[in-house]
């Protein structure tokens, strides 16, 4: 039984870290339909990947060591992030291994290690978008950690697999300090992964660019683990607010409700998808100094929704 | 976890809702953004009376709930978007503190007023006793927000969130007011409207601006 709990848990892994890529290409190809193009296709990510895990990589001639292996702790992070978060079931081994605290850990390894390749090479362009990365970082996880809390304490306890079966565990009831919770967690994943009131993924414009500038020098097998992860985050952060939020079919036990529970949990994704992509297409970007704004908003609604549970009890 | 019946949970669903509201009100920069969130206030208000009222059987405060929905929705509005309109004001200056700090000072009160409230809605009997800390938390927020903003208008505004605020504890705390007291204060504050409002016309005429720094200054320069 627990060489099948083992498997069932590689094979979430790889299923989560093999669709990532195409969940990004699901959010690209509706923002294409919303703004009344045709856009590159589902498989476009796929293709991009391999056309850059086939090239030479060319590195900077004053990189360290340190600029080489963050791509694969950023990779690894977010590959660990993705057993950790009850995906398919709530069941597995490694969902009870860590908590919602160690998987903000978890991102802020991965943030930090791109933040210190970015400014290892020392050109411009690097470090100015290691600091607005680390500036969103720092308002972003607070609020992150206070969702966090909020759902824990209506589950009585840190472990994402007991957030998930909390909701589903009791009659239906309305829960306004979760509603609270859910629009704070929203703003920080736009503001985490790059989205667009924050940053804009699909910029060309150096001097607005957050995410982008600190990849500029990176190329080939490098820039592909780092735009997967970039990826594999956006798919991570998803599947915690499904967790947290949306937590209904999933099977409480591994096996063959797994394979059931798949539909479900495509079709939340598509529908995330979708509402993201409308997202971004009604918004427009801020300016860098109204994301500290932005992100006190989410920290003050994650907070409200701490104290409104702590107050009512609902 | 206890099970709370439908109706409570509708109502602390409305006290959530005015608690948010309240700070949307007290980060809003545009005037006009902020009248439509004080009617939306004065929405969920009469929405959470009409519930009181039916999970309570007082049919007296279904009259008041209609008195909330006529004044704070409809009327006073109507007055206040009238009036900016006569005083052609769209714009709302910079308030004192940047939003981050506003938030963050919003937030400690909130705090202040759950820890003020949690003795006093022990004692309480009613349903909604649990929500006796947002209302006061939202007086407290209207207070800030009188405080943080330089502009007549939205200083007025302020003050009838206040009063938003000062209902929702009286029906969370008693089931509401006797009728007589609500006919007074509903009547003071409509025509406390009226009366500011000739006052804006007023201040505007002596300082061409509807900053009330000007009023500060006791003696011309």
């Amino acid at each position: 039984m627990n060489a099948a709990n083992l498997l069932a848990q590689i094979v979430v892994v790889a299923l989560a870290v093999a669709a990532a890529p195409l969940f990004m290409a699901w959010v690209g190809q509706c923002r294409a339909w919303l703004a009344n193009r045709r856009g590159p296709g589902l498989l476009q990510p796929y293709r991009v990947l391999r056309k850059l895990f086939h090239k030479d990589a060319v590195l900077a001639t004053r990189a360290s060591s340190l600029f080489r292996i963050a791509p694969y702790v950023q990779f690894g992070a977010m590959a660990c992030a993705a057993a950790i978060i009850p995906l398919l079931g709530t069941d597995l081994p490694f969902a009870t291994a860590a908590d919602a605290i160690a998987l903000v850990g978890l991102f802020a390894v991965a943030r930090v290690f791109l933040a210190l390749a970015a400014m290892d090479i020392g050109t411009a362009f690097g470090s100015l978008g290691a600091r607005r990365e680390m500036l969103v970082g720092f308002l972003a996880e607070p609020a992150l950690l206070m969702v966090f809390f909020t759902a824990s304490l209506i589950a009585h306890g840190t472990a994402l697999p007991a957030m998930a079966t909390a909701i589903t565990g009791h009659p239906l009831a309305i829960y306004p300090s979760l509603a609270f919770a859910a629009v704070a967690f929203l703003m920080v994943l736009l503001a985490e992964n790059a989205r667009i009131p924050v940053d804009n993924p699909a910029t060309h414009l150096e001097l607005t660019m957050i995410h982008e500038a600190m990849v500029l020098e990176y190329s080939a097998r490098h820039l592909a683990l780092i735009e997967w992860s970039a990826a594999l985050k956006l798919f991570n952060y998803c599947a915690i607010g499904f967790a947290l939020f949306l937590p209904w079919g999933l099977p409480d036990r591994v096996g063959s409700g797994m394979l059931a529970a798949l539909p479900v949990v495509a079709l939340k994704f598509a529908a995330a998808g979708a509402g993201l992509a409308l997202l971004e297409t009604v918004s427009a970007k801020m300016r860098i100094f109204r994301a500290p704004e932005f992100l006190a908003t989410a920290f003050l609604l994650a907070v409200l929704g701490l104290l409104v549970r702590l107050l009512l009890g609902s | 976890m206890t099970h709370l019946p439908w109706s409570a949970q509708f109502i602390h669903l409305a006290a959530a809702v005015l608690l948010l509201l309240s700070f949307a009100m007290l980060t809003q920069r545009r005037i006009l953004s902020l009248l439509d969130l004080f009617a939306t206030q004065g929405a969920v208000l009469a929405a959470s009376t009409a519930i009181v009222a039916y999970s309570s059987g007082r049919a007296e405060l279904y009259y008041s709930a209609a008195l909330t929905f006529a004044l704070k929705v409809l009327l006073l509005p109507y007055i206040l978007h009238r009036l900016l309109r006569r005083l052609n004001v769209r714009w709302e200056a910079e308030p004192l503190l940047n939003v981050p700090t506003t938030l963050l000072v919003g937030l400690l009160l909130v705090i202040f007023a759950f820890a003020l409230a949690q003795p006093i809605s022990q004692l309480a009997t009613t349903l909604t006793r649990s929500t006796l800390g947002i209302a006061i938390a939202v007086v407290m927020l209207s207070l800030l927000m009188m405080i943080t903003r330089r502009k007549a208008v939205s200083q007025v505004v302020g003050f009838l969130a206040l009063e938003n605020g000062l209902f929702f504890a009286a029906t969370s705390a008693t089931y509401g007011m006797p009728m007589v007291v609500e006919l007074g204060i509903a009547l003071d504050v409509l025509v406390g409207v009226l009366i500011l409002g000739v006052f804006f016309f007023q201040i505007r005429e002596q300082f061409d601006s509807l900053d009330l720094r000007h009023l500060e200054a006791l003696k011309e320069e």
